[in-house]
């Protein structure tokens, strides 16, 4: 047979695994002509975060040297870039020869893709993809005290991440979506991984979209959209690839987003083959190395007349960070059909979720104990029926067979020295002891032992310790869970995030053992609103996790239509708002404008597209949201008091405007309303309200925890004082109060009726220090939430979000 | 499973969408609220509420689920079928996700005279 001449273009790590398998397959069957773009030959690209954190060196990563390439004849022209290919001649043309080939292989990979922002061209900005990038990070972090900003929160990025900061840099990554490595992990896992990374003291800023990268001769900083500024001496860019095709389009072989290839990877022309990061096969690229490899395996047997196909197999992840396990496989987004066991182990931060369709394990997400992950790997490659084990699946291999299924018998089987509770090291043995002793509540046993009474996600077992213990005289405890995603009470998780400090959604709910992905419409807005009263400087408050109303800042209607109050601060109102008011009901064809029970004007009827722009005309009125949809400040109801009326006792209009002035945007357990009346005739009707003042000869008498909704109650006296001031003081410090303690959708009637009435009096009236310590955390609280939401959303960038995404409608008529 | 169409139209990016939210598209047979899950799946469903005609599109997502804003009812965006105790389905519509973009099914245009 005569020798055929193999052109290969592209020195990686696919077109290298396609020379050993044909060197191996059929020795000598080609003279091979390898050109490479960097100046050397093949390594192990994937093997660069090592180097990048110098637990590696270049060497150690080389797989094919000049040695094995003089041994196979291959002739390396490296460092020689090739600009055409010729197909009618069957040649490649470089800017020094032509060279003639029989059989060609595309192996061109993919090139880094550089977001297009002003200053990516500044030096100092580099991608993350081979040997030089790697040298130039490396010398970077040499300069003490360099500080490195890495754009793109994936695998790679990560990975250079971890090996800058382990360089010595200070490091901030970067990352558009809520997550980190979205497409490998869930957001749980997301979390945890944060936290790791975060305890590496890699700074994470998640929704992180960057505007420009700012320096003048070399990067200096880089800017984001929401006015950050992060000092860099480098940007590594790490946000994604895209197969570099170019030499295949203008050779004009069939090319999409990546080169296409057939099942044998031959592309349109029957002599060129392609493999690895620039092909596109069924319409899916690549960009992992299991598959690259397959794709080789196949190319070789192609290039020696062998039959062979390739087909994608499944891949799964792991991220290259010493001493950061996770792996994931498969698909694991939820769906119809599909099922998903969720284990997690708070204190090991452990978190496994697998994901099942018919009796099969299609996806796996694991972080923190990776041990198992190729034994799922396997059952989702294998597609194994797992209906026998599904009981026991997350627990891994080694509990597979024998082991009984009934959580109770299982319990039961416990010996006395199993540990229970892993917080305070409470074993079972010591259980059923304080059981014997009398302990036959969940609360007693709390008491007795300290089990199930710090993190709290242990209590399914210890009831089921009391209930194996004492059968059917044991009363199952009353508490009752948030919602169907945790077992854990109200109470308990507002303690918990107080005490634990958890301060965002995911963390409560891999801290606290959620039973589902990402919770409900129940427990979702709860846990908004005890994050965001509890951190209000670290907590981003979660648009999505609010009730239409406090998301879109109106009230829906029955017919989807909203409704707009804006705030009369006092009931107080002026010719020039009423005019805007009009106007407003006349552009927007306004059905219906009528006088609310709060002293103000509702527009109702208006389409949401249209909210923006009404927003806006009535902000340039000098009107502001009157909050009239959200669990918060609504409004205080004045009389006219000393200013107007004959019997007026003090100024109650000035001081229900500066309360609400003072209260109005603050997020509450449910909606706040004020009253406050100038004399006892209480024309302010302000002993029905939340808080109400009634004003007297001698001074404000301070009542709270009234209603007049489906419950209809007077007001308590919490204070009676002789200062506007003390006045402002003790009404903020309850509002505080309330707002830390309360379980969401508690109004404050309610709320009280549970604490009592004494102890909110000790708090916020006899102990002025504590008072004191709530009037300063609320007004950090408001530094962030005492803001005009219209504003904000009446912005021209945002109006877009208000209307539909498309209107087919239109297009039809056209 | 619907079958697939034979055309598709391009809506607009994953991204006008947010994370667990919804957008709405207006065609001749009334609205189609179009839901981004979690995990990135999108999913388009009539806009009314089968209980009493609230518009879905600005229900609380959770996993692919909605909850209707206006009484809470529980539906299945993959199936359209109402879950728990209530009865009631609403229409489910393919979508398409490729290169950040979404695609629906051009049929759309023409479907169903105005409701």
């Amino acid at each position: 047979m005569m020798v055929q001449k193999l052109v290969v273009i592209g020195a990686g790590m696919a077109s290298g695994r396609v020379l050993e398998h044909l060197f191996e397959d059929m020795p000598g069957a080609y003279d091979v002509t390898l050109f490479g773009a960097e100046p050397r030959g093949n390594y192990n690209r994937i093997m660069l975060s090592p180097v990048l954190s110098g637990e590696k060196t270049y060497e150690d990563i080389v797989t094919h040297d000049a040695g094995w390439y003089a041994a196979h004849h291959v002739t390396c022209r490296f460092g020689e870039t090739i600009t055409k290919i010729d197909r009618a001649r069957k040649v490649v043309i470089s800017a020094k020869a032509e060279t003639p080939y029989d059989k060609l292989l595309i192996a061109t990979g993919s090139a880094p893709f550089m977001i297009p922002i002003a200053g990516r061209d500044l030096p100092g900005v580099m991608p993350y993809r081979d040997l030089d990038d790697t040298n130039a990070m490396v010398a970077a972090a040499s300069r003490p005290g360099a500080r490195a900003v890495v754009i793109g929160g994936g695998l790679l990025g990560l990975e250079a991440a971890a090996g800058l900061r382990l360089r010595g840099m200070e490091v901030v990554v970067l990352h558009l979506m809520g997550h980190l490595m979205e497409r490998q992990l869930d957001p749980a896992a997301g979390y945890l991984l944060q936290k790791d990374l975060e305890r590496r003291g890699i700074k994470v800023h998640c929704k992180a979209q960057t505007k420009a990268i700012l320096g003048n001769g070399h990067v200096e900083a880089v800017l984001l959209d929401d006015g950050t500024i992060y000092d860099a001496d480098i940007v590594v860019m790490a946000v994604g690839i895209r197969p570099e095709t170019r030499i295949a389009t203008d050779a004009h072989l069939e090319v999409e987003r990546g080169i296409v290839v057939s099942d044998q990877m031959v592309t349109s022309d029957p002599d060129i083959l392609a493999v690895g990061e620039c092909v596109q096969h069924n319409g899916q690229l690549f960009g992992l190395v299991a598959p690259l490899y397959d794709m080789a395996k196949v190319a070789a047997k192609t290039l020696t007349a062998e039959a062979a196909a390739f087909r994608p197999q499944q891949t799964s992840t792991k991220l290259k960070v010493t001493g950061v396990d996770l792996f994931s496989a498969g698909d694991f987004a939820e769906g119809d059909g599909r099922e998903e066991i969720v284990f997690r182990d708070p204190s090991r931060g452990v978190y496994k979720r697998l994901v099942l369709q018919d009796n099969r394990l299609i996806g796996a997400v694991i972080y923190g104990d990776t041990a198992d992950g190729n034994w799922f790997f396997g059952l989702i490659k294998d597609q194994t029926n797992i209906a026998d084990m599904r009981e026991t699946l997350i627990f891994g291999p080694s509990y597979q067979g024998g082991a009984s299924t009934d959580p109770m018998a299982a319990v039961a089987a416990l010996p006395p020295e199993a540990e229970i509770c892993g917080c305070n090291g409470v074993c079972k043995g010591k259980i059923t002891e304080a059981i014997a002793g009398g302990a036959i509540t969940l609360d007693a046993v709390r008491a007795k032992t300290k089990a199930s009474s710090s993190c709290g996600t242990c209590t399914g077992l210890v009831e089921q310790v009391l209930a194996v213990t004492l059968g059917d005289a044991y009363a199952a405890s009353t508490v009752k869970p948030m919602c169907p995603c945790t077992d854990l009470a109200h109470e308990d998780v507002r303690r918990l995030i107080k005490t634990r400090a958890l301060k965002s959604i995911p963390a409560v709910m891999q801290e606290l053992g959620w039973k589902t992905s990402c919770g409900c419409h129940s427990c979702r807005p709860a846990l908004n609103f005890y994050l965001l009263a509890d951190w209000p400087l670290e907590y981003q408050d979660d648009r999505q996790s609010r009730f239409v109303n406090e998301r879109n800042h109106a009230n829906i209607q029955k017919d989807g239509t909203y409704s707009v109050v804006p705030r009369m601060w006092g009931g107080v109102t002026s010719a020039r708002e009423l005019r805007a008011i009009a106007d407003a009901a006349d552009k927007y064809d306004v059905p219906m404008v009528k006088v609310t029970g709060g002293q103000r004007i509702d527009l109702l009827g208006v389409k949401k597209e249209d909210l923006p722009a009404m927003w806006a005309d009535l902000n340039a009125a000098g009107m502001v949201s009157g909050h009239a949809y959200s669990k918060g400040l609504r409004t205080v109801k004045t009389c006219v008091g000393t200013e107007f009326c004959r019997f007026g006792t003090q100024d109650s209009t000035g001081l229900g405007i500066k309360l609400e002035k003072l209260l109005w945007g603050s997020w509450t357990p449910h909606k706040v309303k004020l009253g406050v009346s100038g004399c006892p005739r209480n024309c302010a009707e302000a002993t029905c309200k939340d808080v109400g003042v009634v004003c007297v000869d001698s001074g404000y008498e301070i009542g709270v925890a009234g209603a007049a909704g489906m419950e209809v109650k007077a007001t308590e006296l919490l204070a009676k004082v002789t200062t506007e001031a003390e006045t402002i003081e003790i009404i903020t410090a309850f509002i505080q109060l309330y707002r830390e303690n309360a379980r969401y959708l508690d109004r404050p009637w309610k709320w009280v009726a549970k604490v009592g009435l004494p102890w909110v009096q000790a708090t916020v009236v006899e102990d002025s220090a504590t008072r004191r310590a709530l009037v300063e955390r609320f007004d950090v609280s408001q530094s962030v939430y005492r803001k005009d939401p219209w504003t904000e959303h009446a912005r021209p960038e945002e109006r877009a979000a208000w209307a539909p995404l498309a209107d087919l409608t239109l297009e039809a008529a056209e | 499973m619907t079958q697939a169409p034979s055309s598709w139209i391009d809506i607009g990016a994953l991204s006008d969408i947010p994370l667990r939210g919804a957008r709405v598209v207006r065609t001749q047979g009334g609205c189609i609220a179009l839901f981004r899950t979690v995990g990135d799946q999108v999913f388009a469903i009539d806009d009314r509420c089968p209980h009493k005609g609230g518009p879905l599109s600005e229900g609380i997502v959770h996993g692919t689920r909605v909850t209707c804003p206006l009484h809470n009812l529980v539906l299945d965006l993959e199936t359209g079928l109402a879950l728990g105790e209530d009865a009631g389905s609403v229409a489910t519509h393919p979508t398409r996700v490729e290169d950040g973009r979404i695609w629906l099914d051009a049929a759309l245009l023409e479907k169903r005279s105005a409701a």
